[in-house]
């Protein structure tokens, strides 16, 4: 797909954000819009995977985990825009009897998801561990992950960046979306995770560094890490976003982190936001 | 119907040490069936099956909580992950783990967890975990077993590869009494175990208590009381035809296990029977206390699981008939 595609794709990406966020009243959009342009480039750009029908395995696919669970937003608008569910579906966000929990899940057997996510921490155990599966099938597609830069205070992450570089999952991309907020605030004042290059780098990780809104740094990126797969060493990508990114009133801040817009937001937000293709 | 004088005692071996051989067996018949441990291996007689399938082992340190998300993507991949770990690091240490990853994403995994209950020994209460049963069949759609000897734990661990969803195995660490049937042929997932049949009362244990149901059983038979001996070891689904079946006929009953009262055996047959048959009850189990150091058989008789324990409550619910 064309980067000005690729484009216009992350700014209908955000309008869904918006849209879903405001009618459930509740829910992330921050972290959700921040992630936007990188979803949109990894689901439209990037990987090879297969919507329809949707197979849990991926054998032969390239295979995502969301392990910031609470950015569903985000997950849910790609999911649906690359073919997975139809895109009115993004209506029962957070509703009941939905498929689109509030944190993702199998359990309502969405297509698209392999594991549910929102205790934080998990995912990139989980991410190892189809790794494995992978390379004990000769299977040479990758392992994606996405987890926030906050995410890491869990200590089971620290497990697992152990076990990648261990057990030498180069077939294991990780992002760590570095938008340097959280709940209570800056992720230096809540609980420093600085330097995380070094951090990796001390663990045996192959680091990248990206500007995770801009979407030709982001191709460039995903490109370049897929060329680097295969050497032995897991790979980690260090993605700097705005959070709220797109939407001028909830950039950079952690205020957005977990609170919907009233209806004045929305219709503001929505004027900034490009409609690409349609409205869900 | 099997007779009390039909049981036969056939050796002493670890249960820890059936399920190396249980999981060697499944290895070979499966070639999905993965091997994980958190730096146990040794523990869990696993040696055998690294040996044999070197490429389907994975290590994973001591990190029990990375061990589990390991494990649930590797379910995702189609593999049958078995973890292995001792009890207490297979549940209370990394429950919010199971719950997410394992149990609400609805991962085959299978969590196999040795060195459970006071027969672990001298290493202590902290080691002794006495909560696990409850907090696993507290779990939506978590399979619990626990059986009861060497030959019954090989026969899970090679059951377990061909059913499907979570599994929690839970089995100890001591030799202890070996009597089912050498190829596992008495086992069933979900299916009680009808060891000696009664007419006065019902002993439903699971576990190592079985061989004490087993023991108090013949107590009673010296003083004329005849008792039925129910090994359930699966506690999660629990077999209700059965137990209803055999309370229905005994009118009595007396529960053992090697886990706390709370959220035990105990209470899953309590609460069967207070829904579908209330039944006079009594309970052989740890009561609301953490365990200590000493030998498996001290801290047993000290905690109350033993044969004679198991006669008084027995004569304690015949009493209430």
């Amino acid at each position: 797909m064309e980067i000005s595609e690729l484009k216009r794709l992350a700014g209908q990406v955000r309008r869904d954000i918006v849209r879903m966020v405001h009618a459930a009243q509740s829910g992330h959009p921050g972290g959700s819009l921040g992630c936007a342009d990188f979803m949109t480039a990894l689901y439209f750009h990037i990987m090879k995977h297969q919507p329809k029908p949707f197979k849990m395995e991926g054998r032969g696919e390239d295979i995502f985990f969301l392990s910031n669970g609470h950015i569903s937003p985000v997950f849910y608008s790609v999911l649906a825009r690359s073919g997975y569910f139809p895109v009115s579906e993004l209506a029962s966000f957070r509703k009941i009897n939905s498929r689109l929990q509030g944190h993702p899940t199998t359990h309502e057997g969405l297509p698209g998801v392999r594991i549910a996510s929102g205790s934080l921490g998990q995912g990139m155990s989980a991410a190892c561990g189809a790794a494995i599966a992978k390379k004990l099938d000769n299977d040479e597609r990758l392992i994606f992950s996405l987890h926030g830069d906050g995410e890491l205070q869990e200590g089971q992450n620290w497990e697992a960046i152990l076990f990648a570089a261990h057990h030498r999952l180069d077939n294991l991309v990780a992002t760590i979306d570095v938008n340097g907020q959280q709940i209570d605030g800056p992720t230096g004042l809540v609980m420093n995770v600085e330097s995380l290059n070094a951090k990796f780098s001390a663990f045996n990780w192959l680091v990248y560094e990206m500007d995770g809104n801009v979407m030709e740094e982001v191709i460039a990126t995903l490109e370049a890490v897929r060329e680097a797969a295969g050497q032995g060493k897991p790979i980690v990508i260090l993605m700097r976003t705005v959070m709220g990114k797109g939407v001028s009133f909830m950039e950079g801040t952690h205020e957005w982190h977990g609170i919907a817009p009233n209806d004045a937001q929305l219709e503001q937000a929505l004027k900034e936001l490009d409609l690409a293709t349609e409205d869900y | 119907m099997p007779q009390l004088s039909d049981i036969k005692l056939l050796n002493e071996k670890e249960t820890r040490a059936g399920f190396g051989e249980g999981i060697l067996e499944a290895g070979r018949r499966n070639p999905r069936v993965i091997a994980l441990t958190a730096d146990l291996a040794g523990s869990l007689k696993l040696g055998p099956f690294m040996k044999e399938f070197p490429e389907r082992f994975v290590q994973c340190g001591i990190a029990e909580a990375n061990m589990m998300g390991v494990a649930a993507g590797l379910a995702i991949g189609g593999k049958i992950p078995y973890t292995t770990t001792f009890a207490n690091f297979s549940t209370s240490r990394v429950y919010d783990q199971i719950r997410q990853s394992i149990a609400y994403s609805g991962k085959n995994v299978k969590i196999c967890a040795s060195h459970a209950g006071l027969t672990l020994g001298e290493d202590g209460a902290t080691h002794q975990v006495l909560e696990d049963i409850g907090m696993m069949k507290m779990l939506p759609g978590m399979t619990v077993i626990v059986p009861c000897d060497f030959n019954q734990t090989k026969a899970a661990a090679i059951a377990i590869a061909d059913y499907q969803g979570p599994v929690y195995l839970r089995f100890g660490r001591p030799k202890w009494a070996n009597f089912t049937a050498e190829d596992g042929s008495d086992f069933q997932i979900g299916k009680a175990q009808l060891l000696a049949e009664g007419r006065d009362l019902s002993i439903i244990a699971c576990g190592h208590l079985v061989w004490l149901a087993v023991q108090a059983a013949q107590i009673l038979a010296e003083k004329g009381i005849s008792a039925e001996v129910i090994n359930m070891h699966t506690i999660k689904p629990l077999d209700e035809e059965a137990l209803l079946k055999s309370a229905a006929k005994t009118r009595c009953v007396v529960t053992a296990e090697e886990h706390q009262q709370n959220g035990g055996l105990g209470e899953s047959v309590a609460g069967v029977l207070a829904r579908k048959l209330p039944t006079p009850l009594e309970m052989v189990a740890v009561q609301d206390s953490f365990g200590e150091s000493g030998t498996p058989l001290q801290l047993l008789a000290k905690y109350g699981l033993t044969k004679e324990q198991i006669v008084v409550k027995a004569e304690a619910a015949l009493a209430r008939k």
